[in-house]
C-alpha cells in the first residue's frame, strides 16, 4: 500500500477511505519492525503483515549477527574454543562454555575435579538469575514497566560483579575450561556470593508484589502468545516457555551432568502456556537458583583441591590471577617459567600454541541454559583442532514459535510474546 | 531407559546401533530418516518427542561426504538417541522432516544455507543467516576463508588456515 498515490482520502471516522468508491480500504499492510527496533531483543527483524493493528502474519528474518563462530573453532585449538563459543549467548556465557567443555570432556573420557564442579555449577546458577533478571528488565521496559527495569539492571549489576570478582571479566569470561575451571574462586568470592543470596530474595519480592498482581502486566501477558505443550514440542521449543506450559522438562534434572542430580531443588511449572505463566516460571527459577547456589556455597568450603585435571596432557598448564585488567598469568607462574624451570616454558609452549589431542569421535553434549536446552555436536578426527562444533541454541529454534505465537494477536502482544520468549540474537545467529 | 537398554532395544528395528561413550547411534539409508525419526516418536517405550538437534559434518574426498545427525530427546522417559545419514558430494539431498517435525525447519535451512545440502519436501528452502545473493557455503571444508587487507600498502593478514600456527 502507499499513502502517496493520492487515491485515498480520510473519512470522518479517519479510517481510510478509496477516493472513487467511498469505500472502505481491506487490503493488509507489510510493515518492517526492525531489524534495529528497540523492543526485538537485538538485531531482529521481523517482516509482518498487519491488518489494522492485528498481525495476520508474521515472519522472523535473523542473520544480522552472524559472527562465524562455529565456523571459528575449527580453526583454533580445543582450548581456544572455549572464548568463541562464550560469545554465542553473551547473556549465558557460562553455560555456553559449560556445554562446550563437556563434550570435550566426554570426548577426552575426563571428568573435572569435584572442586570446579560444585564452582561450574555455583556460576552457572549465578548466571542463570543474572540472564532472567535481562528478560525481566527489558521484558518490563518493553511493557512500559520503566521501574522494574532499573530494578532488575541494579540487582544484575551486583551479580556482575561478583562474576567480575571471580573471572577478571563481566561477560564473556572463558572461565570454564576442558578439565575444570581456569582458576580457583577468589578469597572475596564467597563473601561476596553470601551477601547476594542476602540481598536477592527480598529483591525478588518487590519484583513479584510490582508485577503478580499489577492489573496493567496482567493484562498484557495474560492469554498472550499462548504456546501450548504440544505445540511447543513439534516447534522444539525448551525451557521456561515449555515448563510455562506445563512440561516439567529441565535437563538438570531429567538428563543430569555436571553433579545436578546431587543438588535439592524444585523444577517450577505453569499450564497456562501463556505470557504470564512464562513469568511466573523464571520467577521461581530464581528462587530455585537462589537454592542451588545456596548448597554450592556450602560444599565449596569443605571441598578442597584443584580446579583442573591433574593430568599434565589435558590441563591448562598456567596458573591465572585476576589483575586490573582482567584476569591474567599469575606472576609468580611467570617467574616459573621464564626463570627458574625450562621443561615448564617448553610445556607452557606446547600446550598454548599446539594444545590438546582429542580423540576421535562425536558427541552431543547439552545443558539446561536459561533459555531451554542448549546443545554441543562436537565432532573430533583426533587433531589438535575440533573438526566440526555444532551449537543448538535455544534462542535459534525457540524464535520459531514467534509466529504461531503472533498471528490474530494485535502488535502490542507480539512485543509481550517476543519479550516471554527471551530470544538472545547473539545466540540465534552465533 | 539406560544407554545399554535403548540400544539393545533399537537393535531389533534397525541394522546398525552404535552405543559409544553412553550416546546411542542409529545408523538409516538417508530415504529412511523420516520414517525412522517417526517410528521413535510413535513408538510407546521410546516415545522421543522432541527433535533436539539437527547437524551437519562435511568431510571432502570421503563417501559419503557429508554427515546428518537427528539428536532425539525424549522428556517422558529422559533418554537420548543420535539417528545419523550420510549425503554424497556431488549432489547432496535428501528428504526433509520439516513437515512431520516443524522444529527442523529453520535447523534443515541453516544446513543448507552454511553446507549446500538439499532437503526435499522443505516448505520453504532458502538461506537463513547469510544474505540471498551470498555465494557459496560456509561451513564446507574446501570453502576458501579470505584474508583481510591492511593499511600497509600491499601487505595482508592472511587467511588463518595460512598463518602457520598450530
Amino acid at each position: 500500500m502507499s499513502a502517496a498515490d493520492g487515491r485515498e482520502m480520510r473519512g470522518a471516522s479517519g479510517a481510510l477511505r478509496d477516493a472513487a468508491t467511498g469505500e472502505l480500504r481491506q487490503e493488509t499492510m507489510i510493515i518492517n519492525m526492525g531489524p534495529q527496533h528497540p523492543s526485538t531483543h537485538g538485531v531482529l527483524r521481523l517482516l509482518l503483515e498487519l491488518d489494522g493493528e492485528t498481525v495476520v502474519s508474521c515472519e522472523p528474518i535473523i542473520g544480522y549477527l552472524h559472527t562465524g563462530i562455529e565456523k571459528n573453532t575449527e580453526y583454533r585449538t580445543w582450548q581456544q574454543g572455549v572464548t568463541f563459543v562464550t560469545r554465542a549467548d553473551y547473556l549465558s556465557p557460562f553455560f555456553n562454555e559449560l556445554g562446550y567443555c563437556l563434550g570435550v570432556e566426554r570426548l577426552l573420557g575426563i571428568e573435572a575435579p569435584e572442586r570446579a564442579q560444585i564452582i561450574r555449577v555455583l556460576v552457572c546458577e549465578l548466571n542463570r538469575i543474572a540472564s532472567h533478571l535481562v528478560w525481566l528488565a527489558t521484558g518490563g521496559l518493553e511493557l512500559g514497566a520503566v521501574s522494574v527495569m532499573l530494578y532488575a539492571f541494579r540487582e544484575r549489576e551486583i551479580i556482575l560483579d561478583v562474576f567480575e570478582a571471580i573471572t577478571g571479566l563481566r561477560m564473556n569470561h572463558a572461565y570454564i575450561r576442558i578439565g575444570g575451571v581456569v582458576m580457583d574462586m577468589p578469597q572475596e568470592g564467597p563473601g561476596k556470593i553470601r551477601n547476594l543470596l542476602r540481598v536477592l530474595p527480598g529483591r525478588f519480592d518487590e519484583y513479584e508484589t510490582l508485577l503478580d498482581d499489577n492489573p496493567i502486566w496482567r493484562e498484557r501477558n495474560e492469554g498472550v502468545g499462548v504456546l501450548g505443550a504440544e505445540q511447543a514440542l513439534a516447534l522444539g521449543v525448551t525451557g521456561p516457555c515449555l515448563r510455562a506450559a506445563g512440561v516439567p522438562a529441565d535437563l538438570r534434572k531429567d538428563i543430569p551432568y555436571g553433579g545436578y542430580e546431587t543438588y535439592d531443588f524444585d523444577v517450577p511449572v505453569q499450564t497456562a502456556g501463556d505470557a504470564y505463566a512464562r513469568y511466573r516460571v523464571r520467577m521461581a527459577e530464581m528462587r530455585e537458583s537462589l537454592k542451588i547456589v545456596r548448597q554450592a556455597l556450602e560444599r565449596l568450603e569443605h571441598t578442597p583441591g584443584p580446579v583442573m585435571v591433574q593430568d599434565p596432557k589435558v590441563g591448562w598448564p598456567s596458573r591465572l590471577s585476576v589483575g586490573p585488567d582482567g584476569i591474567g598469568n599469575d606472576p609468580d607462574y611467570l617467574r616459573h617459567i621464564m626463570e627458574e624451570s625450562m621443561e615448564a616454558l617448553i610445556h607452557h609452549f606446547k600446550m598454548v600454541t599446539q594444545g590438546v589431542a582429542v580423540p576421535a569421535g562425536e558427541v552431543y553434549s547439552a545443558v539446561e541454559s536459561p533459555r531451554g536446552e542448549l546443545g554441543f555436536h562436537i565432532v573430533s578426527d583426533g587433531g589438535h583442532r575440533p573438526y566440526r562444533v555444532k551449537i543448538r541454541d535455544p534462542s535459534f529454534v525457540n524464535l520459531q514459535a514467534l509466529p504461531l505465537m503472533a498471528e490474530g494477536y494485535l502488535v502490542a502482544d507480539l512485543i509481550a510474546s517476543n519479550a516471554s520468549l527471551d530470544p538472545v540474537m547473539g545466540g540465534v545467529d552465533r | 531407559m539406560s544407554p545399554e537398554d535403548l540400544a539393545e532395544a533399537l537393535q531389533g528395528r534397525f541394522a546398525d546401533v552404535g552405543l559409544a561413550r553412553g550416546e546411542v547411534t542409529v545408523l538409516v539409508e538417508a530415504g529412511a530418516v523420516p520414517e525412522t525419526l517417526l517410528w521413535l516418536r510413535q513408538h510407546p517405550d521410546l516415545a522421543f518427542d522432541l527433535l533436539a538437534c539437527v547437524s551437519a559434518t562435511d568431510g571432502p574426498g570421503a563417501d559419503p561426504r557429508f554427515w546428518l545427525t537427528y539428536e532425539m530427546r525424549s522428556m517422558q522417559h529422559h533418554h537420548r538417541v543420535r539417528v545419523k545419514t550420510g549425503a554424497s558430494g556431488t549432489d547432496p539431498r535428501l528428504p526433509s522432516v520439516a513437515p512431520v517435525f516443524p522444529t527442523a525447519d529453520w535447523q534443515e535451512r541453516e544446513i543448507y544455507d552454511l553446507y549446500g545440502v538439499v532437503f526435499e519436501g522443505h516448505p520453504n528452502l532458502h538461506r537463513i543467516l547469510l544474505p540471498e545473493d551470498w555465494e557459496g557455503h560456509p561451513l564446507r571444508k574446501d570453502e576458501e576463508l579470505g584474508g583481510v587487507p591492511t593499511w600497509y600498502v600491499g601487505a595482508r593478514v592472511p587467511p588463518v588456515d595460512q598463518r602457520g600456527m598450530a
